[in-house]
């Protein structure tokens, strides 16, 4: 497969990508933990409410946190059982945020739950219910879903894109979910189709899943839904880059997809939306890839959102060394964890563990201006450039160098021969200049 | 958990692309250059280029201890200075003049402005043309190569580009037999300096960095294609006075410099089109110099010349940022 040929975006780079050991594994389920740490932050925005009491008893899928503002979901009991704590709990942040802890009763008992047949709904209604469902961007984002498929009016939406193209090294979950439950995703699709009224839809899969692209396409024969191979590119599924490579339309620097009259949904979400209106069952649970060179067993898992990571790794047969690093996510955008007592929760997409020896331990040395970074960005910067501007506590130069339009996609640190920790850095300015224009 | 895990930003996967590596591959691209360099020249060849690299790292070493920094010998960067420096001197170089060399080089060109990465000339090029100004006899005379020679006392000739600039000058045209030595020019059977006669083992160089993606096309190909272009035009505007441009590419330090030289990334624009900008610039200077200028051989002067103009290009060429219709300014 000429990767020429295939529709892609500019800069970008091709690390290993370390998918073998997961790739053919069907997903698994997992089996209750002794106990359900269950963030009221699991999305970006305002963190939800609880809505319950230490000794009260759940049912699954019932509301325990309730959505608090517009930009917000409501969270639910992944399984039923007793709500055994409402404190701080150490969130896949690496914060001490507030959570509802659970123990489960072994009975997973669902609360009353309201199937309904889509066709009979309003986007309005269906809007509604995927809210109530807590549906959030399941590709690692967790924005609200809703919010999402409620663009202003003066924004017309033509183009529906479903980001099937998983190009994290490591991560199998999405690959596996469209090979495993492809009805669930494009029952998900004719829902946000009614809800947006696209004229397109498009399903974006990376080359290197020819099974699931397959698949896909001989169930999309006839529906409109057109699915597209790209080329296997890091990062290929991030979102502008995704739009600009299915679309040739490049979203203005600064705005979001909906600008150029896009909305991008994984094809996970896509699946958690048809559970959610057709079943009426809230997002409780989904699919991960437990891997990396520490795990015995590396897998796929559905788990219940909440679920400890020990419990995950357990599963996976366990493992022989303290992990050096753990990661929620996959390696080039992941976030390092402080211990395996975290959550999984719905924005896990993975969970890689490093020895030292995997880890990429060596000292930062002087930039050699060698352009590796700025040829690799994705978003057209000069990381070296803006890296040396935040060093000079220079935010207005780091600013007006466009530091706001990283998308921290990991490019430029994973080619500097230098070991520049250049993402920190615009990270870093990004904060910065944030605070400045709020304070100004 | 007693071990401690390690916090950090992501990525937490790299390329495994180090400075050392990457200093490393450069050394490696020259060894056939240098091979070529102690066949024809023989021993005193081996001993410049010997001089050079360790005059190099001694240097580098005492500055880092006087400077009280870490060793940086281990990047290897030092070391491909020496050999640098070495291919650009006359074969039969004097001892005092390597280790000046080596001395003006590290000191002078590179560890006055912090060392690697911040020093804004080519170490090699700046000790090469100082020595040139300084030493003018020294640094030109040019023993014909002898392969397997052992003795110091090699005949001396001119050089292709210095044949052809005194004949021009005294006549008026061109030497007759001038491109009659393709074939000794291909493989370096002419007088020159160190590394700079044979164009195939600099070629070969020159595929190893491209193919290992050491370097990018960008440079050699915009600095060579301009030369050829220009040196072209000039050929066929009066063919009697200007050499062809198979000459200029196969004499003279071309191909050296397009690929080893203006290729340093420390002293080179950091973006794509900031590198097409510099290479055309280098071969515009390079035939200027060559065909109108006071020295014969213009390579070192156009790639400095252009070092100087780098921070300007880098801070007007910039990359189109995603989703902007034209360039941020600077
Ligand atoms: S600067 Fe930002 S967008 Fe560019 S490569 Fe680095 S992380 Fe990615
Ligand atoms: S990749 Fe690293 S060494 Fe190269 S220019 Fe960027 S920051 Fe400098």
């Amino acid at each position: 497969m000429s990767s020429s040929a295939l529709k892609t975006f500019p800069g970008g780079l091709h690390p290993p990508d370390s998918k073998q050991a997961t790739a053919g594994k069907p997903i698994e389920l997992s089996p209750l933990p002794v106990e359900l740490i269950l963030p009221l932050s699991q999305h970006i925005g305002a963190p939800a409410e609880a809505c319950v009491e230490v000794g009260e008893f759940v049912l699954k899928g019932q509301m325990i946190g309730r959505a608090k503002g517009f930009v917000s979901v409501p969270i639910h009991a992944s399984t039923s059982g007793e709500v055994i704590a409402v404190e701080p709990r150490i969130h896949p942040s690496g914060r001490l945020l507030p959570s509802i802890v659970i123990k489960p009763d072994g009975e997973e008992s669902w609360c009353e739950l309201f199937p309904a047949d889509p066709e009979k709904l309003t986007a309005a209604e269906l809007i509604e219910r995927i809210l109530q469902a807590g549906i959030v961007g399941m590709g690692g984002a967790t924005f609200p879903t809703h919010v999402k498929l409620s663009p202003p009016d003066d924004k017309p939406i033509d183009t529906l894109i479903l980001n099937g193209v998983e190009c994290e090294p490591f991560l199998t979950a999405d690959h596996r979910l469209m090979l495993e439950a492809p009805k669930q995703i494009l029952a998900g699709i004719n829902i946000l189709r009614k809800i947006l009224q696209v004229e397109k839809t498009w399903i974006g899969i990376e080359a290197n899943k020819p099974d699931a692209i397959a698949l896909l396409q001989e169930l999309c024969a006839g529906t409109g839904i057109e699915v597209v191979p790209l080329a296997v590119k890091y990062p290929q599924g991030a979102e502008k880059q995704l739009i600009l490579a299915l679309t040739g339309r490049e979203v203005p620097s600064g705005s979001l997809p909906m600008e150029v009259g896009v909305v991008v949904q994984n094809v996970a979400t896509a699946a958690a939306i048809a559970t959610a209106v057709i079943e009426g069952k809230p997002l409780v649970d989904r699919v991960g890839t437990i891997s990396g060179p520490l795990i015995k067993k590396p897998k796929n898992l559905r788990f219940h959102c909440g679920t400890p990571l020990q419990h995950l790794v357990d599963l996976c047969g366990g493992i022989e060394h303290p992990p050096a690093k753990i990661l929620a996510g996959g390696p080039m955008m992941g976030q390092t964890q402080l211990t395996l007592e975290a959550p999984a929760t719905r924005g896990t997409s993975g969970l890689l563990l490093f020895a030292k020896e995997d880890l990429p331990l060596r000292p930062q040395t002087p930039c050699i201006r060698c352009g590796r970074c700025v040829q690799v960005c994705p978003a057209g910067l000069l990381p070296t450039t803006i890296a040396a501007y935040v060093r000079l506590d220079l935010i207005e130069a780091a600013e007006q160098t466009s530091a706001m339009d990283c998308i921290e996609c990991g490019c430029c640190s994973y080619s500097c021969p230098a070991a520049i920790p250049l993402v920190q850095s615009l990270r870093q300015a990004k904060g910065m200049i944030l605070e400045k224009r709020r304070g100004a | 958990m007693s071990e401690p895990v390690y916090i950090s930003s992501s990525p937490h996967i790299d390329s495994g692309a180090t400075t050392s590596k990457i200093m490393r591959n450069v050394i490696y691209s020259l060894l056939p250059a240098c091979a070529m360099a102690i066949y024809l020249f023989g021993l005193p060849g081996l001993r410049t280029l010997l001089l050079c690299t360790l005059g190099c790292m001694m240097f580098e070493a005492l500055c880092n201890k006087l400077g009280g920094k870490p060793g940086t010998l281990s990047d290897g960067s030092a070391a491909l200075t020496g050999i640098l420096l070495a291919l650009n001197l006359p074969p039969g170089s004097p001892w005092w003049l390597a280790l000046l060399g080596a001395a003006i080089a590290i000191v002078i060109g590179k560890q006055i402005y912090g060392g690697l990465g911040y020093n804004p000339f080519n170490p090699a090029l700046v000790a090469r043309v100082v020595l040139l100004i300084s030493f003018p006899v020294q640094m030109t005379i040019w023993a014909a190569p002898t392969p397997f020679s052992t003795g110091f006392d090699a005949v001396t000739a001119a050089t292709p580009l210095g044949e052809w600039k005194t004949a021009v000058m005294l006549t008026g045209k061109l030497p007759e037999n001038l491109s009659a030595g393709t074939l000794n020019y291909l493989t370096g059977n002419m007088p020159g300096s160190l590394g700079e006669v044979s164009a195939l083992a600099l070629l070969l160089g020159g595929l190893y960095l491209l193919v290992r993606k050491v370097i990018t096309w960008h440079i050699p190909v915009s600095f060579i294609g301009t030369t050829l272009l220009l040196s072209g035009i000039f050929w066929l505007v009066d063919p009697t006075r200007y050499p062809d441009p198979l000459f200029h590419f196969l004499t003279g330090g071309l191909l050296l410099g397009a690929f080893f030289m203006a290729t340093d990334m420390v002293t080179s624009p950091i973006t794509t089109k900031g590198m097409l900008i510099f290479g055309i610039g280098c071969g515009v200077l390079t035939v200027l110099i060559r065909l109108f200028g006071g020295y014969p051989e213009g390579v070192s002067f156009a790639i400095l010349l252009m070092n100087a103009v780098t921070p300007l290009i880098d801070r007007f060429v910039k990359p189109r940022v995603f989703g902007t219709m034209q360039e941020v300014k600077g």
